[in-house]
């Protein structure tokens, strides 16, 4: 049981750590793409922003499910018998 | 917290009791038709009603000239709505409807999105204050904190592409498409394009709703556990740092969220029109 408790845990940060290392290396990029094509068409800079923060959202979703599905695990355990 | 209990609460013990809906029968199964979430359906359609009536007391008493300052707001949330409807769906009798709906989306979602925002605790206070506490024990403030709302709201654009689908294609033109796109239009290549199109509905309804959820549980399980941060501090001496680190960090994410909960309700409105886009557009 306690064995099953310690899994749980440690799969609850994997999940997070790397959903949230994905998520922000992500970000990362598409950040800096969208800086330099500010920088060479300052004109486009609130259309491009709109859809920057669309696509944010986009590349943070697979992590927040992640984080909801951890955090399941963490305080509704399925995999507890009872 | 729980006036009925004599015990002491837990942190999982608060975050537990938190976390469990108001339902008309606890849930067995996996998947449960019968049982129905009572806060989520009682707080979508009151936050609904609210929103509809809103806008319609604005829609009463627009005139041109000088616009006030309500009239303004709804103007500019309209113009942005329209400037994305435009961009995205091309046909203008389907913007008819989809304009519309994008926009009530937008303003739905974030009303019940800016639930979040209340005190975690009082949901629990008001329930205690009148008196309701015996009948109700459980009660969740968010309804898109709940996957059966954001799941049907992303089940119901879905209809509205399939909708599309066949009515600028035809119900043959449709299936001819499910059958010959996306990688051409050979018979033995029919399975794989019709396994193809299947996923692509599902991955993109499913991901749709569960977007919008993960946002909403997460936030909300994070300001549950400020909340318990500050409640340990509050209880104790040396806690008091705990206690300062709580309105800190309720401040910081509380503020970040209110990013989080427009921006998600934008999301779900562009992908919405998007989806429905593509369901005009001809392989």
């Amino acid at each position: 049981m306690e064995n099953v408790l310690g899994f749980v845990a440690l799969a609850a940060g994997l999940i997070i750590g790397l959903g949230a290392l994905g998520a922000c290396i992500g970000i990362g990029i598409m950040g800096s793409k969208y800086l330099e094509a500010a920088a060479r068409q300052p004109e486009l800079m609130n259309e491009l922003q709109t859809k920057m923060f669309l696509l944010a959202g986009l590349i943070d979703a697979a992590f927040l499910i992640g984080v909801g599905i951890a955090m399941l695990f963490a305080f509704a355990n399925p995999f507890v018998l009872k | 917290m729980s006036a009925s209990s004599d015990k002491a609460l837990t942190a999982g013990d608060y975050i537990g009791h938190h976390l469990v809906h108001l339902q008309n029968k606890k849930q067995t199964t996996l998947i449960d038709f019968s049982v129905i979430n009572i806060d989520t359906i009682f707080l979508s359609i009151t936050l609904g009603i609210l929103g509809l009536f809103f806008m319609w007391r604005v829609a009463k008493t627009v005139h041109s000239g000088v616009p006030g300052r309500m009239q303004a707001a709804v103007e500019m949330l309209l113009e942005m709505v329209d400037s994305q409807a435009k961009g995205i769906v091309k046909n203008a009798e389907s913007r008819k409807f989809v304009g519309p709906l994008a926009l009530t989306v937008f303003v739905w979602i974030f009303l019940m999105n800016s639930m979040d925002l209340l005190p975690v605790d009082l949901a629990h206070s008001i329930l205690a204050v009148t008196g309701l506490d015996s009948k109700i024990e459980y009660f969740r403030p968010v309804p898109t904190a709940d996957l059966s709302a954001t799941l049907g709201m992303s089940c119901g654009v879905l209809l509205v592409c399939l909708f599309y689908n066949v009515k600028i294609k035809g119900f043959g033109g449709w299936a001819h498409e499910l059958f010959s796109a996306p990688f051409g239009d050979k018979w033995f290549l029919y399975p794989i394009n019709f396994l193809m199109q299947m996923i692509e509905f599902a991955a993109k309804t499913v991901s749709h709703g569960l977007r919008l959820f993960g946002n909403m549980f997460a936030g909300e399980l994070l300001f549950m556990l400020i909340a318990l941060m500050g409640a340990v501090g509050f209880g104790s001496a040396t806690g008091i740092f705990l206690f300062i680190g709580h309105i800190f960090a309720g401040t910081g994410w509380a503020i970040f969220h209110i990013l989080i909960v427009t921006l998600q309700a934008f999301i779900f409105m562009m992908l919405t029109l998007v989806y429905v886009g593509q369901a005009h557009d001809h392989h």
